[in-house]
């Protein structure tokens, strides 16, 4: 006999309960995040309360759906699974397989299930969903880069093979660190079939002059919620690079907390997301500059069709000593239907006098007179929208130096066009 | 081949065209001059299909079939092609990419086999060369950044390489120095064969010294209010409009 499983945060609770003795590692920080997780709720599912950083976003169809704890990845289906580099880490339903990977070389790996320690950067006792994660987090991957080692292009890869038949949630727990001057090219890929909740939670720490390419694409199942967190750590001259691609989900929301710790660091956070039908997703970004000379760049595009609806909240801070300064932030929209929505906030809070910050925001529809000189030179109306859609995204795909991620990237916006578009 | 009737037209419900009649046969270049606001441009997008310009009247013929019920690309695909007084800039569209695009588009429409990317570029380097166009405006985004006299060019690229029936340029040769004016007359005129027309608008003699019409007419007004010969053309540029227009009136 079933039991249906309680729903929410009450449910997440229950399982906590539940599993709490069977869950690898320190159970300190679990109850803690317990705690939190018990007093925060589910963004948006409590009547009456309304938190600014999700103001656009509410989790109350996530409160409403049950979730089942996936048991069991044997035998489960890996068809689905992208692959697009040879260095791999696979995670099936949040369980990482060690059979359908192969560890990089140049790089240390332990799952988290074998070496359970939660880094310092997370915070489980503000931000709900990474208080869930802490809460119940399995496994997830640990990736050292040892000091001045190039470890090439890693893609760390989940994918939710629905073999229970269910709804499951997992909420992996990825930990990486690049030492002084080291180099990587982390491509994470998402993509799944079913209703589940994916909600990973990723602490990345940058010692000085370390280069990190973060590229992301968030396909997932049309029944899913995405719910990513990410925080990064800059020391000097540290360079984080991130491109994030939504795609699927019903719910997606990317969000970044990232700090330039260290003087002449450099971070972007670039993003697309595009949507169809009665999707949400939502980019959300925390930037902190604490030392001088850092630069911050931030360009996020929206491609809208259908009821759906964008989500950008981006948040620049200065500290007194982050003198110099250069913060830029860009949110562009297409919107290709009349129902569909943008939400765009920008924030700037500025404690240094010598800087150079700024934002901006564009809306709009594809341009007629962009349609009829494609039309008048024979290209149909479903071939001229998808190259003026193709044409919006250009610059932000072009920024992914890795050839085969950049043509995974390509292919699954032609593919989400011809689902979505036309 | 094309033969217009009676067009009339209005943009946001001005009338701009009233009553337009003209038959340009196969093989023959008819240009079209006329003062600012005449409607040359009216009647260049209307051929084309543009969907802000609305008929109120008349019909248009273009090889027997009615022109004004064609989507554009379908006029495209029968061999109409408007090169534009103020060509469009396409960010994020590379110009090599755009052109195979259309060519491979119409072929498609003509029923003809599409080029692959070798063959293509093979004829658009060919094509672009004959131009003088620098081999970097095929990589570059469709008219961005481009001067000019680029985009006049990158214009008449894309007629070459498209090979219509019926080329309607509009004031292709204006912001040309001599040089270019001289290199867009040629490519124009390498078209020219018995089953290729153009309907060329002009303010200026200049063009019509190296590109003949067989036929000038003079638009005023959202009429045509005289039609001759070239030599028309130069008793344009010799007694300006209003001597005319005032004559026909």
């Amino acid at each position: 006999m079933s039991v249906q499983p309680a729903t929410g945060a009450a449910g997440f609770l229950a399982r906590y309960d539940g599993l709490r003795d069977r869950l690898p590692g320190d159970p300190a920080p679990r109850d803690a995040a317990a705690r939190a997780f018990r007093t925060l709720g589910l963004p948006g599912a409590a009547a009456g309360r309304r938190e600014e950083a999700w103001k656009y976003t509410s989790l109350r169809p996530l409160a409403d759906a049950p979730f089942h704890a996936p048991l069991s990845t044997v035998g489960a289906d890996a068809a689905g699974l992208l692959r697009l580099a040879p260095a791999r880490l696979v995670f099936l339903d949040g369980r990482y397989r060690p059979d359908l990977s192969n560890q990089p070389d140049g790089a240390t790996f332990a799952s988290f299930a074998d070496a359970p320690t939660f880094g310092t950067l997370a915070r489980p006792e503000r931000d709900p969903l990474v208080a869930l994660n802490t809460m119940l987090a399995e496994d997830g991957a640990r990736i050292e880069i040892p000091a001045g080692v190039d470890a090439g292009v890693v893609q760390l890869a989940s994918l939710a093979t629905e073999a229970q038949g269910r709804s499951t949630a997992f909420h992996p727990r990825h930990a990486i660190r690049l030492g002084a001057g080291a180099r990587l090219t982390l491509l994470e890929t998402a993509t799944g079939a079913g209703a589940y909740l994916h909600n990973p939670v990723t602490e990345i720490v940058l010692d000085p002059g370390a280069v990190l390419h973060h590229v992301r694409l968030a396909d997932e199942a049309a029944g899913a919620f995405h719910l990513a967190t990410i925080y990064a750590e800059l020391a000097e001259g540290a360079v984080y690079d991130g491109f994030t691609l939504v795609l699927g989900a019903r719910v997606a929301r990317s969000e970044f907390h990232v700090r330039l710790a260290g003087a002449d660091a450099r971070a972007a956070i670039n993003a697309a997301q595009l949507l169809g039908g009665t999707q949400h997703a939502d980019v959300t970004s925390v930037v902190r500059h604490d030392a001088p000379r850092g630069t911050s760049r931030q360009a996020v595009k929206n491609v809208l069709t259908g009821r759906s609806r964008g989500v950008f909240q981006g948040r620049i801070e200065v500290a007194r000593d982050a003198q110099k300064t250069d913060g830029y932030q860009m949110s562009q929209a297409l919107l290709l239907s009349d129902q569909a929505e943008i939400d765009t906030k920008p924030e700037l809070e500025i404690f240094a006098d010598d800087v150079k910050c700024s934002h901006g925001a564009t809306v709009g529809a594809l341009d007629p007179e962009q349609m009829f000189y494609l039309r008048s030179r024979g290209v149909p109306e479903a071939e001229a929208r998808a190259m003026l859609v193709h044409a919006f995204l250009t610059d932000a795909l072009e920024a992914v130096a890795h050839e085969p991620t950049r043509a995974a990237l390509d292919a699954a916006v032609t593919g989400w066009w011809e689902r979505a578009g036309a | 081949m094309l033969e217009i009737k009676g067009l009339a037209a209005s943009v946001v419900g001005k009338p701009i065209l009233r009553g337009i009649d003209l038959v340009l046969p196969s093989g023959e270049v008819h240009a079209i001059m006329g003062p600012n606001g005449s409607g040359k441009s009216t009647l260049s997008y209307v051929l084309a299909g543009h969907g802000d310009y609305e008929v109120t009247a008349g019909t248009v013929t273009f090889e027997g079939a009615d022109l004004l019920a064609m989507a554009p690309e379908e006029r495209a695909a029968a061999g109409v092609f408007l090169a534009f007084q103020a060509p469009i800039e396409l960010p994020g569209v590379g110009n090599a990419n755009f052109l195979r695009t259309a060519l491979n588009a119409v072929r498609r429409a003509r029923g003809e086999a599409e080029l692959d990317a070798v063959q293509f570029l093979r004829l658009a380097r060919e094509q672009a060369k004959l131009l003088a166009m620098a081999d970097d405006m095929l990589k570059r985004n469709v008219n961005v950044g481009f001067s000019g006299g680029e985009k006049k060019r990158n214009e008449v690229l894309q007629m070459a390489i498209l090979r219509p029936r019926l080329a309607i340029l509009d004031e292709t040769d204006s912001g040309l120095d001599i040089d270019a004016l001289k290199i867009v007359a040629d490519g124009v005129n390498a078209q020219r064969r018995p089953e290729f027309s153009a309907l060329v608008i002009t303010h200026h003699q200049r063009l019509l010294e190296r590109l003949v019409p067989d036929r000038v007419h003079v638009l005023a007004g959202g009429r045509i209010v005289r039609s001759g010969g070239p030599e028309l053309a130069r008793e344009l540029e010799a007694r300006g409009y209003a001597a005319l227009t005032a004559e026909a009136a």
